[in-house]
């Protein structure tokens, strides 16, 4: 039996009919042709499903849909058409902090959502932060440069506008 | 990987959750963070008819104080056990322990009350429940009733509370003069299920140990308590020698079960070594 739900995706308030073992990775992908959440483990281990949940990065796939009722989902679309992490793509496109891109969604919402909270992280902060985040391309040294490197640009164009 | 179909229903109350839960006939799950919960629906470990999500109930949040007693509500996610001042100040301990249960996205959705109740012997939260003689506020239709941690982790994954059950709370004794506290876990990489890991809250006053609870996770079945090594450091200062007759008498603690990726004896070494390091670090934070 569907359950009705309304929730905010990427500023866009939306009423939908689920099933309730329906995962919000799954709503995303499927029901909103939202194919930039990746689906890699579905078990938590991977991290290429995090999407933002009242501002927090969960994964996708661990949370059902009907659970996200009432609440505001950002994706990886979403924070790119705010223009919230053109940086962040930049400095790994820059760094070539990726090469399949298949990890790259989860790692840029964990990024961001680190920078929120921690302007001059430090790199041991980056890995911890990356810590849920597999990728089996880069070896990570690639990922980790670039997100210090936004970061670094992050601080100057603050102190600079200061 | 989906999980096979299940009706769900938001509870508003206990009362309501219990009722729902006895009119399916157990044949039910309670839904908090979800993150032990929906991995096993993913997997099929378990396909109950219907989830009974008690993450809305208001009695299972906030985190409050009475009569000197920390009252953690079970729905509290780990990123607030980490962060909470209240938690920092009364029980430091569970913060101690927080960074290293799982990865920032899993701490933002799962729950000390999940981590509790699910009773995995390989997780943070139950050892440090069992350090700090915390007690489990459980629910059922008969009313409420609390038990000790010594008496709530029974085997892997069980505990006192009977099916239908909720655990609503976890208290945390006052914090008394001298209270010290430590916590450590060696695993393959950071976020990992530890292969080994130890929590330990003690009194130390004038340089002597006059109580001490150690509590190692990832050694057999459940938390499990290192009463010989505990008994061996009472009325000593926390040195060299006391640490290790300490650590020589943990061998009779621990019995961890046969593990092809980790044998008894290896796991029983890093037990030690584990033990070494934190009550040095014990030792010094008085």
């Amino acid at each position: 039996m569907k359950t009705e739900i309304s929730l905010t995706v990427n500023g866009e308030e939306l009423h939908a009919f689920v099933e309730p073992r329906l995962s919000l990775a799954d709503f995303l992908r499927d029901s909103l042709r939202l194919t930039g959440t990746h689906l890699g483990c579905e078990m938590g281990a991977c991290g290429a499903c995090l999407v933002l949940l009242t501002g927090t990065p969960v994964h996708a796939c661990l949370v059902l849909a009907v659970q996200a009722a009432g609440q505001d989902v950002e994706t990886i679309e979403g924070l790119s058409e705010r223009g919230a992490i053109g940086d962040l793509q930049k400095s790994f496109y820059e760094r070539n902090a990726l090469q399949c891109g298949y990890c790259t969604s989860g790692m840029i919402v964990s990024a961001h959502a680190l920078l929120a909270e921690n302007m001059t992280p430090a790199r041991a902060d980056i890995r911890d932060a990356l810590s849920g985040n597999y990728c089996r391309c880069t070896g990570y040294e690639a990922i980790v440069d670039a997100i210090e490197t936004t970061a670094v640009r992050r601080k100057s164009q603050v102190e600079a506008a200061e | 990987m989906k999980p096979p179909a299940f009706d769900y229903l938001r509870a508003e109350s206990i009362a309501g959750a219990l009722s729902a839960f006895q009119e399916k006939d157990g044949d039910a799950v309670y839904l908090a963070g979800g993150h032990s919960v929906v991995p096993s629906l993913n997997l099929r470990l378990q396909a109950p008819s219907s989830l009974i999500d008690i993450s809305a109930i208001d009695t299972l949040s906030g985190i409050s104080r009475h009569d000197g007693w920390l009252r953690i509500g079970a729905m509290t996610r780990h990123v607030d056990v980490l962060k909470n001042p209240e938690i920092g100040k009364h029980a430091p301990l569970f913060q101690a322990a927080a960074p290293h249960v799982a990865h920032p996205a899993i701490r933002n959705r799962g729950t000390i009350g999940g981590s509790l109740s699910l009773a995995d012997p390989a997780s943070e939260f139950p050892a440090v429940a069992l350090a700090l003689r915390a007690e489990m506020e459980v629910v059922n239709p008969q009313g409420l009733r609390r038990v000790p941690a010594d008496d709530f982790f029974i085997d892997i994954f069980e505990t006192d509370m009977e099916s239908g059950e909720i655990l609503q709370a976890v208290w945390i004794p006052p914090v008394q003069a001298g209270q010290v506290h430590a916590f450590d876990e060696l695993a393959r990489r950071q976020g990992d299920y530890a292969m080994v890991g130890v929590a330990i809250s003690g009194i130390l006053l004038a340089g002597i140990l006059s109580e001490i609870r150690i509590a190692f996770l990832s050694v057999g079945n459940k938390p499990t308590r290192a009463v010989a090594a505990e008994a061996a450091l009472i009325g000593l200062p926390v040195n060299a020698a006391a640490i290790a007759v300490a650590q020589e008498e943990l061998e009779k603690d621990l019995d961890p079960p046969e593990d092809p990726q980790l044998p008894p004896a290896a796991r029983k070494h890093m037990a030690r070594v584990l033990l070494g390091r934190t009550l040095t670090t014990l030792g010094a934070s008085a």
